[in-house]
């Protein structure tokens, strides 16, 4: 047992040019070696206690997290003074900077103005304690509220989809990240799979999932008829509602077969009905339980895709297509369909490269209508820039003779033309911003023309456009980063070889602040030629039993210099217990810490 | 309401509110282990030396000690009143039991040096011949537990020093102070005058020596670690052990391999005390990936302790160095030990070995692994059998017969229902089973208890009016939960408790508040203000509603009092007070009439962790930092009893059903059980690998179930003092635990944010208490932690801190919700 689990014990230590640093701070310089080492010791050692102690606080305190007065306490209970002005709920107001090789933590000290403080509105209080009861079990079942957690976590519905002879409890699923994406659902079918095969090959008996009855409670009944007539009803109020609903309950998980057939066989019925309204209430539900984070939707992609993928390249999708504004359900499919790409494709399920096939094979029919050729491009455009760049910019030219070809030719029909239309701008709407990345600035029509033929002129003065608007962007863009990066590691780093230097001069700060104490301190040590004596004011009768284990402090620090003879002696001595440790702690915390992971070892 | 002290004079106390010293005076023999330093304090002390003197001398008259008390308990009173109770934890009550020459020799040092030539002179005569008669002991009487020893030497010797022997104890000084002080002389006294109590005698001074932080004393303890051998050779020694362990019988190896912690820690010790700090470091760094994983908090604060400077005031060494570390050893194992150690010429680790362990022999096949990790993780090693050998009480009292109101009112009641057939036999085996006497509980006047009142006893009827509707559970049928979530508390929710009747939960925050919620509809109010009182016509039908004033109704009253975090929480089951424990170190009594405090209660010197009201009220045990746990009344400002073993702090306190024991739970990973009667320690429970913060009796007061920091929560068997049950599944400190009321679930909420129930019934059905396992204390633990496991209820995000069954089998349970 011993040998299974060692033990990971750090013996960090604080290195000592810390407290050299810090002695200069204070105004004592050349600070012998010796010292320092000592100092060091006895300061990492403190430092641990404490943190032990504040352990035991904030284990008391039933939290998880220590907190900056659990420190306080413990050094309370040390009979030292706690450090004032470090109060922070959440969050250790210690900010981390690294360079030229080191890791750097420090407190920030902003110069505050007052009139600042005074003038800003006070922040609003915070809400007061109150008690509030819910039903964490009804007779031994946990209802599916939500003040509960979702009865069957994410991951769980995965493990369940992916390793079904693995019996699913929870707390067993560790394996493959949270949400299923791209890669790390792929490593996590991957070791499905090979979960799987070796108890098949060693001819255990083939466990067969058992089978499960999707039976819902009355309940649930009433709930999936509720939602499903509001998304598709009349009343815009209550399908917000609804969708709302779909988007955030947690406890969804077992009529997701009901939603995901409700929605195909709703496509199904209303595309041949022409019914734009439900459908583009039904895309409006997948987009809804795409964003419910509780629902592990891989196993009904299979279902959702035909039907969305129905709602972007179907010939029809309305009674009066030159009236409805159908290309709009259609972006809003493409949209959705990308989304499903972003989150669902893997390199064993090619959803993305099927579905980009589907569509380039739709698009590339010459007898294909208008309608569905906008679908296509509108899915293919919202796959991405690789894919516009790769899949249709080659094919601009042929489509714009086409379009050039409707739009100026013989009206053959309106229906025709305003597909054309369409096409066109979406085209170029999609086409500009890949071009102005693609292309280098100078912008020639003449060019443009040889190289997209009819599409030529227009795409570049869109092109134009879009490498103004680019431009104003990235102006934004980087002042918003730099906003961001500002109080983040980041920006420190971009000034990595100042980092050094700038840090000792803010440790150097209090030093210069106090400078009068340095040059008493100069002074002093000029007179006596030994090493300064021990300051006398530390020596005090023993006056309260309490004084405990802060005595040490003192009796290492001034045994330093001289011999081991005060350790024996002090039969009487006794510290104010009060004074040295602060001073240790006060000028320890903000020091570079070597490892930082020393301290949270010993949080955790 | 009756004191203990009214109806027992032989008890304890004095009671004498008005009178600075409320005395707690007990018998010799009542407080073991508390001897902490008479004979420190009072050497200490310029005075004190007299008293040692004087003491002395009266043993050089060849009269045992008994004599000797008031003197050094007065002393030690003079400088003990104050920093005593703090001093007094440290006194481990186990001390007694170990002895150490080094000890006597370090009392003999410190004498000289204070130039008290006479008092060594004659402690050098005592100790000599209290070498011979060592000698000439029976050796059978080493292995004794302490506090029995004691209490029959002090018997033997207060016989034979005539009337002298309970005299001492009462008539000294004041404060909790006066107990151990004048115990401890008292004993070191028995045991000069007694030959195989000699080392007994000698370690309560040690233990004194220890517990007062003024320094050079310790220094005199730690040089028991002055035995230079070459550091060099320590890793020699260690790995030749090693080497040895892991080569003998599979059989011995699991029982030998215990060794290695504490040899461990010793030699590491020794290295650092005799400054060889890279010998140390290296030594360390060597060896201990081998300790057992639950040891791993121990080895933190002893890696971090590099110097002998940092030895001094470091608590975990100084537990090592005062208690000796139990190991229970088969008596083949040990001598194959034995063997090989002086075939070696091993001194060194003898030496540790006679030291500072104390090896538990027992007859008969060695323990397995499984056997040895179930029992092992404390931070003093295992109970010695002999503690757990104490009889103990722990049936039920008999329940005052409340019969006339109830017949009426529930036959009217069942009468509306129109089936008053039912009824009646359901009484009948009511009424006979509280008639029945339990063979095990204890004298229904062994503590005094207060009076009923006929609002207790109206509360009784509504009880079983309750029980009479009650939900009987079991795996078929699992209670429901409601769950009250404190919204808002920014992780500053640090205790909460529920009335017994579930209509008022208190919720103790970090802001130092504690407030009081009523989940009825029944708002908070408060009394009316004097002058209004005087207005109310007494002799009205509804006076107690009048006196209420309608005005300060509210569902929350907010209690103000506290300047530290709120760590514990008990309503008294009258519900007329609430208790508070904070970390500024005080108990509060709070009125429900007022909602104002009443006392505070002041002892523990640092944080207090829980406090619990006695189920029959006016008692109250605090347990903290200090690492005792004390007894109080509410009508004395000190504390009655004080309880004094835990090596660390006592994190959790518990009173047992009928009141007459005191469970405590401690981050030295053992629970004990304390007697209230005496203060002795009748049971010491080690198997937890981690600080235990939830303790539970069953309803029957037939068992306890403790919940750590490791997950685990133990199900211990009180009478036969055994380990019963192991239940695994909580992944985090699992903060409280709660029988239903008829015992049939145990439910346990944890940090990780869950609520488990588990089968109690099944738990407790075919436990193994043959006279064998009894006797050996070997357990065989069954791997059935998932077949009792009920239920698993996840919270969103808010750790169980606190759980209840309502009178009808409903689980309340409380928590703040801490946002990730």
């Amino acid at each position: 047992m011993a040998e299974e689990k060692k033990l990971k014990l750090s013996n960090t230590v604080l290195p000592s040019e810390s407290m050299k640093v810090v002695a200069e701070s204070m105004g004592i310089a050349q600070m012998p070696e010796e010292t320092c080492q000592l100092l060091t010791d006895e300061v990492s050692y403190r430092i641990k206690e404490i943190a032990q102690d504040a352990l035991k606080f904030m284990h008391m305190g039933k939290r998880q997290k220590l907190t900056t007065s659990d420190i306080d306490y413990a050094l309370k209970l040390k009979n030292v003074e706690p450090l004032y002005g470090f109060h922070a709920q959440e969050f250790i107001p210690f900010r981390f900077a690294s360079g030229g090789g080191r890791e750097l933590y420090f407190y920030e000290e902003k110069e505050v103005d007052l009139s600042d403080i005074i003038n800003t509105p006070l922040p609003r209080v915070p809400l007061d304690v109150c008690l509030k009861a819910h039903w964490l079990s009804i007779e031994g079942f946990q209802p599916a509220i939500p003040e509960n957690p979702p009865p069957a976590p994410k991951e769980q519905q995965k493990a369940e989809a992916t390793e079904p002879l693995k019996s699913a409890k929870p707390g067993q699923e560790e394996d493959g990240p949270l949400k299923g994406k791209g890669q790390g659902a792929v490593s996590a079918d991957g070791k499905g799979k090979e979960k799987k095969a070796p108890p098949l090959l060693e001819g255990v008996p083939l466990r067969l999932k058992p089978r499960s009855i999707h039976e819902l409670s009355v309940e649930q009944q009433l709930y999936y008829k509720e939602i499903t007539e509001a998304c598709v009803g009349s009343c815009e109020a209550k399908r917000a509602e609804a969708l709302q609903s779909i988007a955030t309950d947690p406890g969804l998980y077992q009529m997701l077969p009901r939603f995901s057939t409700f929605i195909s066989e709703g496509v199904r019925v209303n595309v041949v009905q022409n019914n734009l309204a439900l459908l583009i209430y039904l895309m409006r539900m997948v987009k809804a339980l795409m964003d419910n984070p509780t629902l592990y939707l891989e196993k009904y992609v299979h279902e959702l895709i035909p039907a969305v993928m129905t709602c972007i390249v179907s010939r029809q999708l309305c009674l009066r297509p030159d009236v409805d504004n159908h290309w709009a359900l259609r972006d809003f499919a493409a949209r959705l369909v990308a989304q499903i790409c972003k989150h669902f494709s893997t390199t064993t399920n090619n959803i993305q490269s099927r579905i980009t096939k589907t569509f380039t094979k739709s698009w590339v029919d010459e007898k294909t209508p208008w309608t569905t050729r906008y679908g296509s491009i509108a899915g293919l455009a919202e796959l991405g820039h690789d894919v516009i760049k790769t899949l249709i910019l080659p094919r601009l030219q042929q489509e714009g003779e086409r379009i050039r070809s409707v739009l100026d030719g013989p009206v053959l029909s309106n229906i025709d033309r305003i597909g054309a239309d369409h096409v066109q701008s979406l085209l170029l709407k999609h086409c500009a911003p890949v071009l102005a990345k693609l292309r280098p600035p100078p912008d020639n029509q003449d060019a443009f023309r040889t190289d997209f033929g009819s599409l030529g002129p227009l795409l570049c003065s869109h092109v134009v456009k879009a490498r103004a608007q680019a431009a104003l962007q990235a102006q934004q863009v980087n002042r918003t980063t730099l906003t961001i990066t500002q109080p983040r590691p980041t920006l420190t780093l971009s000034q990595a070889p100042q980092s050094g230097p700038r840090t000792t001069g803010l440790l150097k700060v209090p030093g210069s602040i106090a400078l009068p104490v340095q040059t008493l301190v100069s002074a002093r040590a000029a007179a006596p030629p030994q090493p300064s004596p021990p300051p006398t004011k530390f020596i005090v009768m023993s006056s309260s039993s309490g004084a405990s284990s802060s005595q040490q402090v003192l009796s290492l620090s001034t045994a330093a210099p001289g011999s081991g003879s005060t350790t024996t002696s002090p039969v009487t001595t006794t510290v104010p217990s009060v004074q040295p440790i602060v001073k240790q702690v006060d000028i320890a915390l903000p020091l570079w810490v070597s490892d930082p992971d020393d301290i949270s070892i010993t949080v955790a | 309401m009756a004191a203990l002290a009214e109806e027992q004079t032989e008890v304890v106390i004095k009671p004498d509110p008005e009178g600075p010293p409320a005395l707690p005076a007990t018998q010799p023999g009542d407080c073991p282990g508390e001897g902490s330093g008479g004979s420190h304090n009072s050497s200490h002390n310029g005075g004190g030396g007299g008293g040692v003197a004087a003491s002395s001398a009266g043993g050089d008259g060849g009269t045992p000690k008994p004599a000797v008390a008031p003197p050094a308990a007065a002393a030690a009173a003079a400088t003990a009143a104050p920093g005593g109770a703090a001093g007094a934890p440290a006194a481990a009550a186990e001390g007694i039991a170990s002895q150490d020459r080094q000890t006597l020799l370090a009392v003999l040092q410190f004498l000289r040096r204070s130039n008290l030539r006479e008092s060594e002179e004659i402690l050098r005569r005592e100790a000599r011949l209290l070498e011979e008669a060592a000698g000439a002991g029976a050796p059978g009487e080493m292995d004794g537990p302490g506090a029995e020893a004691t209490s029959a030497l002090l018997s033997r010797v207060a016989a034979a020093a005539g009337p002298t022997g309970p005299g001492p104890g009462s008539g000294s000084g004041p404060g909790p102070g006066a107990c151990p002080a004048s115990a401890g002389p008292a004993a070191s006294g028995a045991g000069t005058g007694n030959s195989g109590a000699a080392p007994t005698a000698a370690a309560p001074a040690k233990v004194g020596v220890v517990a007062v932080e003024d320094q050079p004393d310790v220094s005199a303890v730690l040089s028991a670690y002055n035995q230079q051998g070459d550091p060099a050779m320590y890793e020699e020694y260690y790995s030749g052990l090693k080497h040895f362990i892991e080569c003998s019988l599979d059989c011995h190896r699991a029982e030998l391999s215990q060794l290695f912690y504490p040899l461990f820690v010793h030699m590491y010790l020794e290295l650092v005390y005799n400054q060889h700090e890279n010998e140390a470091k290296s030594f360390f760094e060597k060896f201990h990936g081998d300790q057992e994983c639950y040891y791993q908090d121990d080895l933190r604060v002893l890696s971090s302790l590099t110097k002998k400077e940092h030895m001094k005031g470091n608590e975990t060494m100084l537990d090592f160095r005062t208690s000796k570390f139990v190991l229970r050893i088969s008596r083949d194992s040990y001598q194959l030990l034995k063997r090989h150690l002086q075939e070696k010429q091993n001194n060194q680790i003898w030496n540790i070995v006679q030291e500072h362990l104390y090896i538990d022999i027992f007859d008969g096949m060695p323990r397995s692994k499984q056997q040895i990790d179930a029992m092992v993780g404390s931070m003093a090693g295992e109970a010695k059998r002999e503690a757990n050998k104490a009889k103990v009480f722990f049936g039920l009292l008999k329940e005052p017969e409340i019969e006339v109101p109830l017949d009426d009112e529930d036959e009217e009641g069942e009468n509306e229902e129109g089936k008053p057939k039912k009824k009646k036999p359901k009484k009948d085996s009511m009424g006979s089973k509280s008639k029945k006497q339990d063979p095990n509980a204890p004298p229904q006047n062994r503590i005094p208890l207060p009076e009923l009142k006929d609002s207790d006893k109206l509360d009784k009827i509504m009880n079983m009016k309750e029980t009479t509707k009650r939900v009987r559970l079991g795996p078929d049928c699992l209670p429901s939960i409601c769950f009250y979530t404190f919204l808002n508390a920014y992780q500053g929710l640090t205790a909460v408790d529920v009335t017994d009747d579930s209509s008022l939960i208190a919720g103790g925050f970090a802001d130092s508040t504690v407030r009081v919620w009523s989940v009825t509809p029944k708002k908070l109010r408060s009394v009316k203000t004097a002058t209004d009182l005087s207005l109310i016509d007494k002799e009205s039908d509804d006076v107690l509603e009048r006196i209420m004033d309608e005005k300060t109704a509210s569902e929350l009253k907010i209690l103000y009092g506290h300047s530290g975090p709120v760590y514990g929480a008990s309503f008294s089951p009258d519900r007329n007070y609430l208790l508070s424990s904070s970390e500024d170190g005080t108990v509060r009594l709070w009125s429900l009439q007022t909602f104002t405090c009443l006392v505070g209660y002041k002892g523990h010197n640092y944080p207090v962790w829980d406090t619990q009201f006695s189920p029959y009220g006016y008692y109250f045990v605090s347990g903290g930092h200090d690492r005792v746990a004390r007894l109080w009344a509410t009508d004395h400002y000190q504390p009655l009893r004080i309880f004094a073993g835990h090596l660390a702090d006592v994190n959790c306190t518990r009173f047992h059903p009928n009141s007459n024991y005191v469970a405590t739970g401690s981050a030295d990973r053992t629970v004990r059980l304390w007697d209230v009667l005496n203060g002795n320690c009748v049971r010491i429970f080690t198997g937890h690998k981690g600080p235990i913060h939830s303790l539970a009796f069953s309803p029957n007061g037939r068992f306890l179930a403790t919940g750590a920091t490791d997950g685990r929560v133990l199900l211990w068997d009180i009478g036969h003092g055994l380990m019963v049950g192991e239940l695994k599944g909580h992944t985090d400190t699992v903060c409280s635990l709660k029988f239903s009321r008829d015992g049939e679930i145990l439910a346990s909420g944890s940090m990780d944010n869950t609520v488990r129930l588990w089968d109690a019934i099944k738990a407790f059905e075919d436990l193994e208490t043959d006279d064998f396992t009894t006797a050996t204390g070997h357990i065989n633990l069954p791997e059935n932690s998932q077949d009792l496991l009920l239920g698993t209820y996840m919270t969103k995000s808010t750790p169980v801190v606190h759980l209840h069954f309502t009178r009808r089998n409903l689980v309340l349970a409380a928590g703040a919700y801490s946002p990730q």
